[in-house]
């Protein structure tokens, strides 16, 4: 005998056209203040971004990993959070860390080569950057598992690249989220690339490509949790289903894996040229779908956007970046620090070696 | 005082703990309705319930990576790895996240989780179910590192690395888990971390090792306190942060060192050992140190087991040189 046991299904959902024509039956209820919000965040991101890009051209910071395309992602997902909920980074949302309070400064400082940057300050929900790839959804789910089982009302929102689902520590997240139904809820950022490997396989017999799943958002299907697809370039899109995943998972309702489908404009990092693996067409093409333009269409359309709002906009994040990185670059680190924070005490063994480096 | 072995001293450590503080959550493979497969945690599912002894999926890194998201949340994990062969894939997650989290971070977030898991070989037991990988973790800045060697200590080690406000790999020699029974106090006691023990004292010369080969060397001690020769043994009890002081003020009584461990040698522990006692003591030297080890080879099949790990006649034979030269 021969049967069907299961099907299984994956939804994608889109609220917005790439004209920024709205889908009135899927529009999230959000004010007019927090529309605007939530377009001002996305400036803040591409004028951080493009700051940061600058200043490693002139080797004012480090290596940095670019945001270009990925804002409707970033924003939409932790505005959706609560400030009880925790987010777990990993190196390219930089504006998540903002909207936790983390001042500009830190990120500078951060990526200007200091561990000051991410001592983040106590109210904020966030974990540091983490560079490891996936190895933060681990930790998503061991905060959420902790806090269900402290009865604290609160999610965890888990940012991981589609490269990440390729590892093994997100498949275990997984799967320790599913079994507990922990209160967590995963987001890739599909943007499509790992540094040079493509997301999908273009080879029908061979890789040299991430995986030959169809989606990313089935992978939560072998955990038993719930998957869903999401148009990463549309910020209303992003936001409606990160929420209602967060909402559900405070209710007890259990974990979601979100799949956002975006496209990354710039290089995997400021050491990389995507022209030795890119087609500009391609690029041009995912160019035209970007998120901020998008979303100006349609806040143009409900008249919430016009020249002047976008002047006042563009100054503030202007104003906002540049003291971060006037306030970061006084920062100088403490060389002791080096000696200070690898335990809560000082070892004898770096109390010697502390006194070492000062003669 | 109870007569406890040293599997049943640290269920006894991790009831206390429990006990007395909610926050302390174990968690592993097999550790809730089974007792764990040594029966470490025996009886604590039953006490506390399926949310403060947890069975979790086969998934190494699963574990330390979801104990260090618990520690930065308030709980003190206390994570069970079933074999020392299996902490291998958490390695990651324990390098990169729990030795680093207070460091990177300038201590916003810190990560007070127990990894305890049973070393060493002498059981019969299957491949991979033998290693001694403390090198590994001792060799990570930010992690401690602590192998008891007796049911006392088992006790208050643990409830001490629980306490402790950094992250703590336990490493409790299987070997031994039932070799010994001994008096453990009742209720609540630490071992303080950083204390090496005098395990016996001596003249002649300093056996220095630490878990199952402390009992080795004591023997060693035995055997040849009839032949005249004074051994001191040092049981170095937490690798990381070691207590050089101790360590080094026994060298330099005795003038003569062997390190005995079961790891294998080239950069083992004895290799630091060694390194900070030339270091340090030079002209108190009376003969060259030497290190009584675990070959070069992967741990061997059960088969030969005995011929890899170091053993009194081994350790005795090593003493005679450093006496002789």
């Amino acid at each position: 005998m021969e049967k069907t046991v299961k099907t299984f299904s994956v939804r994608y959902v889109q609220i917005l056209d790439e004209n920024g024509d709205v889908d009135k039956k899927l529009e999230p209820k959000l004010s007019s203040q927090q529309l605007r919000e939530l377009y001002k965040w996305m400036v803040v991101e591409r004028v951080f971004d493009n700051t940061a890009l600058s200043l490693q051209r002139e080797g004012r910071i480090g290596t940095y990993a670019q945001s270009l395309g990925e804002e409707a992602v970033h924003v939409g997902s932790v505005y959706a959070t609560s400030d009880a909920d925790w987010v777990f980074p990993d190196y390219r949302e930089h504006v998540a860390f903002l909207m936790k309070g983390v001042p500009v400064k830190s990120l500078f400082m951060h990526w200007g080569g200091s561990e000051d940057g991410m001592r983040l300050p106590e109210k904020s929900n966030i974990f540091p950057v983490c560079i490891p790839v996936g190895t933060q959804t681990l930790h998503g789910v061991g905060v959420a598992l902790a806090a269900k089982i402290k009865k604290e009302k609160l999610a965890t929102l888990t940012f991981v690249g589609d490269a990440s689902t390729s590892t093994g520590d997100f498949h275990e997240g997984m799967n320790f989220a599913g079994t507990f139904m922990a209160p967590a809820v995963i987001v890739v950022r599909n943007n499509h690339w790992a540094i040079s490997v493509p997301r999908t396989c273009n080879d029908p017999d061979w890789g040299g490509c991430q995986t030959r799943a169809e989606t990313l958002a089935q992978k939560a299907i072998a955990y038993g949790i719930e998957g869903i697809q999401v148009d990463g370039n549309d910020i209303l899109a992003v936001y409606s289903v990160v929420k209602k995943a967060l909402d559900k998972a405070r209710k007890g309702l259990g974990p979601t894996l979100v799949e956002c489908i975006c496209y990354r404009l710039g290089a995997h990092t400021t050491a990389d040229d995507p022209t030795r693996y890119q087609d500009p067409k391609v690029v041009a093409a995912w160019m035209r779908k970007e998120p901020l333009a998008r979303f100006q269409r349609y806040l143009k359309k409900k008249k919430l956007w016009d020249e002047k709002f976008e002047a006042a906009v563009q100054a503030e994040a202007k104003r906002m970046v540049q003291q971060g990185v006037q306030e970061a670059e006084q920062h100088k680190p403490k060389a002791t620090d080096m000696f200070d924070f690898v335990y809560e005490k000082l070892t004898p063994n770096l109390k010697k070696q502390r006194v070492e480096w000062q003669d | 005082m109870a007569r406890l072995t040293i599997v049943e001293a640290v269920r006894d450590a991790l009831d206390v703990e429990m006990g007395k503080d909610d926050r302390v959550i174990v968690l592993g493979e097999d550790v809730g309705a089974n007792g764990g497969v040594f029966r470490a945690t025996d009886g604590l599912y039953k006490k506390y319930g399926q949310k403060r002894v947890i069975d979790t999926p086969l998934s190494e890194s699963g574990i330390v990576g979801t104990s260090i998201g618990m520690a930065a949340n308030g709980l003190r994990p206390v994570a069970e790895i079933q074999f020392d062969g299996f902490t291998y894939p958490a390695f990651d997650q324990l390098f990169s996240h729990a030795a680093k989290l207070r460091n990177r971070s300038r201590g916003r977030y810190a990560c007070p989780l127990v990894l305890r898991f049973p070393y060493g070989g002498g059981i019969r037991a299957l491949e991979h179910h033998n290693e001694s990988p403390e090198t590994y973790f001792v060799h990570t800045p930010g992690l401690k590192v602590v192998v008891p060697s007796n049911p006392h200590d088992a006790k208050g080690l643990l409830i001490a690395s629980i306490r402790d406000p950094d992250p703590v790999v336990f490493m409790e020699p299987k070997r031994i888990y039932r070799a010994i029974r001994d008096n453990v106090p009742e209720g609540d006691y630490v071992v303080e971390l950083g204390r090496a023990r005098i395990a016996r004292e001596g003249t002649d010369v300093s056996l220095i090792a630490w878990g199952a080969m402390v009992r080795e060397c004591e023997k060693t001690a035995d055997q040849l306190a009839s032949k005249g020769i004074s051994c001191e043994v040092i049981d170095v009890r937490t690798l990381s942060p070691c207590d050089w002081d101790s360590l080094l003020a026994s060298a330099q009584k005795t003038g003569r060192v062997v390190v005995v461990h079961e790891a294998p040698r080239t950069l083992g522990f004895g290799a630091e050992i060694a390194a900070r006692v030339q270091e340090e003591l030079l002209l108190y030297l009376k003969s060259p140190i030497i290190r009584v080890t675990g070959y070069d080879t992967p741990f061997p099949y059960f088969k030969l087991e005995n011929e890899y790990l170091p053993n009194p006649e081994r350790i005795g034979r090593a003493v005679e040189q450093v006496m002789k030269f």
